[in-house]
């Protein structure tokens, strides 16, 4: 990702389609979408991840994570024919160098938060799934607090600490 | 915040916490962290092969012109997504009586959105709510029955609240609101008005 982001380099960018296309064309046709407008979908968002790499930032997210933004965005715009509200962008130091223990704080982060999802229960699993699918309404998932997601949500706070920590040197 | 990673607020309270995460690392920090979990999902989501030709057409597309899409810049105390859903103009203010003033954003079948102006020390008449209230503070602050909200918090208000807020004293207060049901009005006047100002 990096090597697409700031070499511009297409083998790079093959190896990455090679990588997610299939997973986002099975993770779009989960919720019912058919397969001729789920390769649409794989398209346009391999193609925004082409044109909109100098935003990803190693720091605060792993690849997959931009990616799953990238294509929820994607899957409520087709669904809604409206935009959906995004944050700003935060602005990043031009001349900053790479972190590297952040970056991989980051990744060791994410590693620690799918062993913990891989150790639940596979009922438990799946209404977690399906919440990050979009198949959930927002007043289900807040009435799914109940379920024991102690270490899930753990997890999360460390990584909130993580990434607020970096947010705030980021910004100041 | 976990249904806006998930896109599936409506499109209302989508805004609000767009707006917001625009302001607060916290709020950030929590949004991106539900990413992480999304990620996840999606890393380990089953594998459908795509068509071969999708890799050769993208791969050729890779140096097409980007079209340029309008991009909107926080201005004063309205940060971008804010912008974007003026289309970068100014507020257009309605007045709603004792220097209350409103601009209503968007609306549909899910809810509504606004931009609310209460001069210093006002009270915003004594209301509760049919669903759930979203209301963001971008300038100023506000106090009810619950606390005080400056800038950069969310009230989060459900039926179970009655509440009257009056903006604190110096800068009148400026709010983000979303609701996906009207407001109750306990006073008959208000109640009275509320078709003609769409609360």
């Amino acid at each position: 990702m990096i090597a697409v982001r700031d070499h511009r380099d297409k083998a790079a960018f093959a190896s990455l389609f090679d990588h997610f296309a299939p997973r986002l064309k099975g993770f779009v046709m989960r919720n019912g979408t058919s397969a001729a407008q789920a390769e649409e979908i794989v398209q346009d968002v391999m193609l925004t991840l082409w044109r909109k790499a100098h935003m990803f930032d190693p720091h605060r997210a792993q690849v997959s994570a931009w990616v799953y933004q990238i294509v929820r965005n994607r899957q409520i715009d087709v669904a809604r024919k409206e935009n959906r509200p995004m944050p700003e962008a935060l602005k990043e130091e031009p001349e900053a160098e790479p972190d590297a223990a952040q970056i991989v704080a980051i990744e060791q982060e994410t590693e620690q938060l799918r062993a913990a999802l891989a150790k639940l229960r596979p009922e438990q699993r799946e209404v977690i799934e399906k919440a990050y699918l979009g198949e959930l309404t927002h007043q289900e998932i807040s009435t799914q607090t109940g379920l024991p997601l102690g270490t899930i949500k753990s997890r999360i706070r460390l990584g909130l600490q993580r990434l607020r920590h970096e947010l705030k040197d980021l910004l100041e | 915040m976990a249904a806006y990673a998930a896109g599936t607020l409506p499109h209302a309270f989508s805004l609000v916490v767009a707006t917001q995460v625009s302001m607060s690392s916290e709020a950030r920090a929590a949004l991106e962290a539900h990413e992480a979990v999304g990620g996840i999902v999606l890393e380990d989501s089953g594998s459908v092969a795509v068509s071969d030709s999708m890799k050769s057409d993208l791969l050729s597309m890779l140096d097409d012109p980007v079209p340029t899409e309008p991009v909107y810049t926080r201005s004063g105390v309205y940060p971008a997504p804010v912008m974007e859903v003026l289309k970068g103009r100014e507020p257009r203010w309605k007045t709603l009586g004792m220097g209350v003033k409103q601009d209503i954003l968007s609306e549909d079948e899910y809810g509504s959105v606004r931009l609310l102006y209460i001069p210093p020390e006002q009270a915003v008449p004594d209301h509760g709510h049919n669903g759930l209230e979203l209301t963001l503070v971008l300038q100023g602050s506000f106090s009810d029955e619950t606390g005080r909200f400056g800038v950069g918090d969310v009230e989060v208000a459900d039926e179970t609240l009655e509440h009257t807020p009056i903006a604190g004293a110096g800068e009148p207060c400026i709010c983000l609101a979303a609701t996906d049901a009207r407001l109750k009005f306990n006073a008959f006047v208000p109640r009275l008005l509320q078709p003609l100002f769409r609360i």
